[in-house]
């Protein structure tokens, strides 16, 4: 069997799990959570950097603690809720990337949020925030809601992959709308059966994981599922598996859901007949 | 002179160049990104770009994200 792989615009991956490297209780722990996860892709936020003259103990870098030769890193512009500041913050992230030499340099996880309590992505502000990057040059992986018309506007306005959402960020509640996630990739997915979606955002435990790749997604996007977890090594583990779990019963072709049952067992030549 | 870095006001020294506020303020050329007046400073013009009065900068890095 040949390996499973695919593209996300320039890349090619064999690991269908983007991991994020935010909320872990320290970057030993977030350094061994991505390496039992086998991912190949992790996220990152950019904010203001801790100045000597803040008067506070410079924090350690985050970067020390991620391999380049393992990762490439895909920078979000969370925490932005105009597709002004999402610009800003991508341009900000390419120049950061570009001097490490990370191959992510030309990609962008773009986020424009609508408000701090639900950070629901702005439809209006993502779609013009994806036409003004896809001008400038920048690969778009767009987050989204799980709405199949809007991601297909993001796709035509240029954007690599569209990333639906499976529930609120950070909110552990899995796929909440299986059958909008099954439109997403039937609308994105016509006649261009490669284009990547990944499922980005709400997964609880590995079996929010697996539905999302049973439907068809190419790959799952989480943070909060790993580095939450009370013990996140090993739900990295169990998200690896999970992953592998969904795409081979996709490929597999599941059975039909059927009203009545269907004996397994031969029905004919049972005893006391 | 005044200029604004990360929300704070500070005073630096007329002349002073984004390569030259890097040092004073201890950050790794390699590990930030630069903006003045919400335009991106390319890292390659650091030595070249000099601060003006009442500019605002914004001096940012990678932080663990999802």
């Amino acid at each position: 069997m040949s390996a499973d792989t695919y593209r996300v615009g320039p890349f090619e991956f064999a690991s269908r799990l983007f991991v994020g490297t935010g909320k872990y209780a320290n970057f030993d722990l977030m350094k061994a959570s991505l390496d039992a996860s086998g991912c190949q892709v992790v996220t990152v936020a950019i904010r203001r950097d801790v100045l000597a003259a803040d008067g506070k103990a410079k924090p350690e870098n985050m970067l020390d603690y991620l391999d380049p030769e393992r990762y490439t890193i895909l920078p979000n512009t969370a925490g932005c809720f105009n597709a002004e500041d999402a610009i800003r913050s991508a341009r900000l992230s390419r120049e950061l990337l570009e001097g490490m030499g990370n191959p992510g340099a030309k990609w962008v996880k773009v986020e424009v949020l609508a408000d701090k309590k639900t950070l629901l992505p702005e439809p209006v502000g993502t779609l013009q925030a994806t036409e003004k990057l896809v001008a400038e040059g920048f690969i778009a992986l767009v987050y989204t809601n799980d709405d199949p018309i809007l991601a297909k506007a993001i796709k035509e306005a240029g954007a690599t992959s569209v990333m639906p959402a499976g529930s609120p960020i950070g909110s552990g509640r899995g796929i909440l709308n299986p059958a909008n996630i099954e439109l997403c990739l039937e609308y994105l997915k016509e006649g261009d059966p490669d284009y990547p979606v990944v499922v980005d955002a709400g997964v609880g435990t590995a079996s929010d994981v697996t539905v999302a790749m049973e439907l068809g997604s190419d790959g799952v996007l989480l943070n909060t599922g790993i580095a939450g977890a009370r013990e996140p090594v090993r739900m990295a583990r169990a998200m690896k598996q999970a992953i592998e779990a969904g795409r081979l019963a996709y490929l597999s072709g599941r059975i039909p859901k059927k009203r009545y049952a269907s004996a397994s067992s031969p029905l004919e030549g049972t005893i006391g007949q | 002179m005044q200029v604004r870095i990360n929300g704070k006001e500070r005073d630096v020294e007329a002349g002073t160049t984004v390569a030259m506020l890097l040092r004073e303020l201890d950050a790794a050329p390699q590990r930030v990104a630069v903006e003045i007046n919400r335009e991106l400073v390319p890292r390659s013009t650091f030595e070249e770009t000099f601060l003006s009065e009442g500019d605002t900068i914004e001096i940012v890095t990678f932080v663990g994200g999802g």
